[in-house]
């Protein structure tokens, strides 16, 4: 298994809160990755650290660039994971630019590339045609991408007056369009319906066997991290207690405790009292 | 909507007719004492006498204008109800005010340049549309970090006064034209943005507009307190006027030089300058204008108004939003240098004074009014803003509470500003079908 990023010993202290303790984990390269764990467990917080929003206490972020070669992502900028390493993620809460198009949104992800070939905005300034070229380019990408999740009828409505399963289709496309090497979904199927978050699982193996885009998915929607995860990581405490297939997983004593309590006389006798 | 529609259309004939009988009613029991008695004067002693006739004329009056007045408010409404729903049919509710927006453009563009020609003996008309054209400029600059960028700037004034008084100074000191200190000028005023803007990339909202704030008084205390260097409370006087490709506006010219009027065989008139002055603001603002419209739907105006929306979006998105802020606050002081450039040029004089707080205030107050973001909404608050104390000049005292009252008021009756509506910087070019599911 070569692993794309590898987490070792990642530490993240808020004073005398550890909200992640000395996790390892690994991330294959071209397979979705699921984490689990109960809420308060560190996952967006491990999140907020791979991409630069928290620099860690301690601990390493290597990042396996298939391009760039090997990249420590804890030492990087939040803006340049983005943009040299290609890690890109997406919000619990969504974030989308709510004034803007849905169109402006996908083409605003492509803001470096599009601003490289702006020549500082006076090739964009006075139209060249290098730069419309490139502009063209990236309304066309953006149009791929809001056609493969059937999104190109809404390309010109402004992105916050959507509904919400919508938005998070839209957060999904704008990642998708920065061309991540690791796409991190915060929760994507979080107030979907079933048969949105169904759309979501055949996007999201899609993406994976058909694009080679390796996805860290953190999700409480167990229909979802069960049947299209590769490998799973279950943390709690801020510590990784289990790790395997869904099967293993589910499984696994400690995660059966972990999400439904420990089943000792103490704790049962607590209750009843 | 088409309820109401019917509900005007089915007004049949006998309705029409008993609405205006009950018109024609309480017409001739309001006439009877109002009209048909009436006192005569019979030798000393008053009489009452009867005018049946006038009163039944009365009557009548009421009853037709009443019949009259009801199908023309009829036809209006029908009308009035065909043609919103035409428009919203051509295009979904959505162009028709961007429509109107537009014409209005054009028209306030024709009429900004007939306006001195139609004048052109008014000094004080042509003196307050150049005002105007300032505010204008002043808005558009500030528009781009408060509209675009979201960054609240309370101390806008300082960028206008660096442009100002580096005009002032080049000029006076060394001898430079207006047009060759121009972009110098400007340049100047930016680098003063980016120097306010790098200490404060990390303030938001409230915090960053103290500090903006904080900053352009620092600017006018320095300009009042630095003698030497200013020449402080008197400020600097006599700064040359700008010159027609080197044709100057006055009477007699200096040794070797050629007077606009004299080389044009016009008999010199004060005018002429006052009109060359209008039209340079007006071509710079409208440089302005084209320069903004441009940049906005550049990657790097998008990246601004990503900014304002969601600045944690937009460094997910890769985008560096040290840059980007430094960018908004650099180009919009380098606009507001550029106005500042043209008002030491047209004032001739500049001190502290003319740099004070309140001047932030009414800039800031045209983008808010205006529609933030919006470049028509800027020229719309920025003639009510200048006429508004202008007309209210009649009203002496009560001048500044009618200004007061009036922005108010907008901001009650609009409170995205006038002019508050968004269009995208780029459409999909899809036919535009399929938009059903859109909500």
């Amino acid at each position: 298994m070569n692993a794309l990023l590898s987490v070792h010993k990642l530490t993240m202290r808020f004073g005398g809160l550890t909200a992640i303790d000395e996790l390892s984990l690994e991330v294959p390269a071209g397979k979705i990755t699921g984490i689990i764990g109960p809420n308060g467990a560190g996952k967006t917080t491990l999140f907020n650290c791979l991409t630069g929003f928290y620099k860690p206490t301690s601990g390493h972020l290597r990042l396996a660039h298939p391009v760039r070669g090997e990249m420590r992502l804890e030492r990087l900028a939040s803006h340049k994971v983005v943009r040299d390493a290609q890690v890109v993620r997406t919000f619990q809460n969504i974030r989308l630019f709510p004034k803007m198009t849905v169109l402006e949104n996908l083409i605003i992800a492509q803001h470096n590339r599009l601003q490289r070939a702006s020549k500082f905005s006076l090739a964009g300034l006075f139209g060249l045609p290098g730069y419309r070229a490139a502009e063209a380019e990236a309304v066309e990408r953006a149009a791929t991408w809001l056609t493969r999740l059937k999104l190109e009828s809404l390309a010109d409505h402004a992105a916050g007056d959507l509904p919400y399963g919508i938005q998070r289709r839209i957060e999904i496309a704008r990642a998708l369009c920065v061309e991540p090497v690791l796409l991190c979904l915060d929760e994507p199927a979080a107030g979907l319906n079933p048969r949105e978050s169904a759309e979501l699982n055949e996007l999201l193996v899609h993406l994976c066997r058909e694009r080679g885009i390796a996805i860290l998915l953190i999700e409480h929607d167990m229909s979802v991290v069960m049947n299209v995860s590769d490998h799973i990581g279950v943390i709690n405490y801020g510590r990784k207690i289990a790790e395997g297939t869904p099967a293993q997983v589910q499984n696994d004593p400690q995660v059966i405790k972990a999400y439904l309590g420990e089943d000792d006389e103490d704790a049962s006798g607590e209750v009843a009292a | 909507m088409s309820a109401v529609v019917f509900a005007h259309h089915g007004m049949t004939p006998a309705e029409r007719l008993r609405d205006a009988g009950w018109v024609a009613f309480v017409a001739l029991v309001l006439g009877i004492p109002l009209i048909g008695l009436t006192t005569v004067d019979a030798g000393g002693r008053l009489e009452v006498a009867t005018r049946f006739g006038m009163l039944a004329l009365f009557v009548a009056v009421a009853f037709i204008g009443r019949i009259a007045l009801r199908l023309t408010l009829d036809h209006l409404r029908v009308r009035r109800l065909g043609r919103e729903r035409a428009a919203a049919a051509a295009d979904g509710g959505r162009g028709l005010a961007q429509r109107i927006v537009t014409v209005l453009g054009w028209f306030a563009l024709g009429a900004a340049f007939t306006l001195p020609l139609i004048f052109s003996g008014n000094r004080y008309v042509v003196d307050t549309a150049t005002t105007v054209l300032i505010y204008v400029m002043l808005g558009w600059g500030l528009n781009v970090v408060v509209g675009l960028a979201g960054l609240l700037d309370l101390g806008y004034v300082a960028f206008y006064a660096v442009g100002a008084y580096s005009y002032a100074l080049l000029s006076t000191q060394y001898g430079w034209g207006f047009w060759e200190a121009l972009p110098v000028s400007g340049a100047l005023a930016a680098s003063f943005g980016i120097l306010l803007g790098y200490p404060i990339l990390r303030l938001r909202g409230d915090y960053l507009a103290i500090v903006t704030l904080g900053f352009g008084e620092i600017i006018r205390i320095i300009l009042v307190n630095w003698t030497e260097f200013s020449n402080g409370p008197n400020g600097i006087s006599s700064i040359p006027r700008p010159s027609f490709f080197g044709l100057e506006f006055t009477r007699r010219p200096a040794e070797g030089e050629q007077s606009f009027a004299a080389f044009f065989g016009l008999d010199y008139s004060p005018m002429q300058r006052l009109i060359f002055l209008y039209y340079v603001i007006l071509v710079l603002a409208l440089l302005t204008h084209a320069f903004v419209s441009r940049l906005r739907k550049l990657p790097v105006g998008r990246a601004w108004e990503a900014l304002r929306e969601d600045e944690i979006a937009c460094r997910a998105m890769g985008m560096n939003t040290t840059n980007i802020k430094l960018s908004a606050f650099a180009i919009g002081a380098m606009l507001g240098g550029f106005a500042g450039v043209f008002f030491a040029a047209r004032q001739g004089f500049i001190s502290p004074e003319s740099f004070v707080f309140t001047e932030s205030a009414i800039v800031l107050a045209i983008v808010v009014l205006g529609g933030m973001g919006s470049q028509m909404g800027v020229v719309l608050a920025a003639t009510l803003l200048v006429l508004i104390p202008e007309f209210g000049r009649n009203f002496a005292e009560y001048r500044m509470l009618l200004f007061g009252a009036a922005m108010v008021l907008i901001m009650v009756w609009k409170p995205g500003g006038l002019l508050s509506h968004r269009e995208p910087t780029l459409r999909l070019d899809a036919p535009a079908t399929g938009t059903e599911g859109a909500r």
